[in-house]
């Protein structure tokens, strides 16, 4: 019998505490000490930590394994589930086995495309969409059955997210989707990075308008640049990340050796902004590479202590 | 003149729907009828839609755009890969079909807001077959579990003019 028990995440963002997740750097090994030690780094200022489902389509350890080690150290995890590489009967059968190791929280994401990453021959599945995906879930969760209608025996305690992506068009149309979202089961949100903070307050007008702050917690994507080269990377080859021109030339006028100093300074502008937000419950920071660094983001930016 | 042609678009699809409706004895899926039919289908939603033959039609739903042709197949709107020019994630030739089917939807008064459907998953069993038969017989829609309750719905719809 699974344990019915609020996932951290939830109480914090239900108790009208400033959230903050994180997302753990997949390790291309078998070595559970590797994700024991990316999860150490982030533990301490995090409610919940990301297990990405091979993200930009490249290959790396699952997110299911990566839940399953993180629940056994006791660290709460952000099951991530991508509706690329897996159909609807593995993907309800994987939610029953991550609720079993005492996952509780489920983010579910369509997933870049097998072209963006390191296999591109891949079959793409996207037999879901996130929305089914999520509208699974939470008939897995409310009414206990599959989607066949067949019985699930016992209760899953699952704690339901989805992504949002403000800053690439249609713009006019994001908010009403995000609505979509909320009917089909999303209780909290992690945007995509955050770097257009005009755009962005735009968007969150929006959701005001909506009445959508009010029925979903809604956490900004944010993240250090390592430097202008990776940010220029991040610009073209990843879909879906937007870097204004004024951050770009900022990194370009600092010096190769203080960039990624200069990086992590925006990403804590950006996050004291985004704070300020009505309806920014809290803040999903996306470190990839330089997990060491979000402790020193939490603090600049004054979110300390956290406990 | 888009806007006309979308109108337009509307009432032949309400006039198929109203058409079809008496032929619903002799179209019975998997018929020999129905094998007669799917090449009139085909010809007609390819040369004006590129149709994918998904067999559960929502054309109307989605800005008379076939949400199909989105290459993740999404059926509830954009992924979030869509690049600043409005073009696809993964085609980069291609303008996103969700960009079109936001703009055809603006413009459409009777089924636009239609495009806050919550739509279920597809059905893989029903490709290549014919979507009006499927339609007569309720096959494109029928399902053991209830997809979304009509009140959620109407409630989502209701945001579509605000
Ligand atoms: S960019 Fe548009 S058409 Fe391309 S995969 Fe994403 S939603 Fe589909």
């Amino acid at each position: 019998m699974v344990e019915k028990k609020m996932s951290q995440l939830e109480q914090v963002l239900r108790s009208g505490r400033f959230a903050i997740t994180s997302e753990l750097n997949p390790p291309d090994s078998a070595n559970a000490e590797d994700v024991n030690r990316a999860a150490m780094i982030l533990a301490g200022f995090c409610d919940g930590i990301n297990a990405v489902d091979a993200s930009g389509a490249n290959c790396h350890m699952s997110s299911m394994a990566i839940c399953a080690l993180l629940t056994r150290i006791g660290y709460e995890p952000v099951y991530q589930i991508s509706c690329r590489d897996r159909n609807r009967i593995a993907i309800q059968g994987d939610i029953l086995g991550a609720a079993a190791m005492g996952v509780q929280n489920l983010l579910c994401i369509t997933g870049d495309d097998v072209s963006s990453g390191d296999q591109p021959g891949a079959k793409p599945v996207f037999d879901f969409d996130s929305i089914q995906l999520l509208r699974t879930a939470r008939m897995m969760r409310d009414e206990r059955v599959f989607l066949s209608g067949r019985k699930i025996t016992s209760e899953i305690p699952l704690f339901l997210g989805a992504a949002a992506n403000p800053f690439v068009p249609p713009y006019d149309w994001r908010a009403q989707r995000l609505a979509k979202k909320i009917v089909a089961g999303a209780q909290f949100i992690q945007t995509q990075y955050c770097f257009d903070i005009p755009r962005f307050k735009e968007y969150m007008r929006q959701v005001r308008d909506l009445g959508l702050d009010k029925q979903v917690y809604i956490m900004v994507g944010v993240g250090p640049l390592r430097s202008y080269g990776a940010a220029n990377f991040m610009r073209t080859k990843v879909p879906g990340i937007v870097i204004p021109d004024e951050i770009m030339d900022r990194l370009k006028k600092t010096p190769k050796e203080r960039q990624q100093e200069e990086g992590k300074q925006i990403c804590v502008e950006i996050l004291e902004q985004v704070q300020e937000i009505e309806g920014v419950s809290g803040v999903h920071i996306m470190a990839y590479r330089q997990e060491e660094l979000v402790a020193e983001i939490v603090q600049e930016a004054g979110l300390l202590p956290r406990r | 003149m888009k806007k006309f042609s979308l109108i337009f678009q509307e009432l032949i699809y309400d006039f198929v729907h109203w058409a079809i409706q008496p032929l619903k004895p002799l179209l019975k899926p998997n018929s020999r009828m129905e094998k007669i039919i799917i090449p009139l289908e085909k010809l007609a939603k390819e040369v004006a839609y590129n149709c994918q033959m998904c067999g559960q039609c929502i054309l109307h739903s989605t800005g008379m755009v076939c949400s199909m042709n989105c290459p993740k197949n999404l059926r509830n709107g954009p992924c979030g890969g869509v690049r600043l020019n409005g073009h696809c994630e993964v085609k980069p030739e291609m303008k996103c079909i969700w960009v079109r089917a936001y703009e055809g939807a603006s413009l459409m008064p009777k089924y636009g807001a239609e495009l806050l459907r919550v739509q279920p998953p597809v059905k893989r069993n029903l490709q290549d077959s014919s979507a009006w038969v499927n339609m007569l017989h309720g096959l494109d829609e029928s399902s053991k579990v209830e997809w979304l309750s009509a009140e959620e719905q109407e409630k989502l719809e209701d945001l579509w003019s605000k």
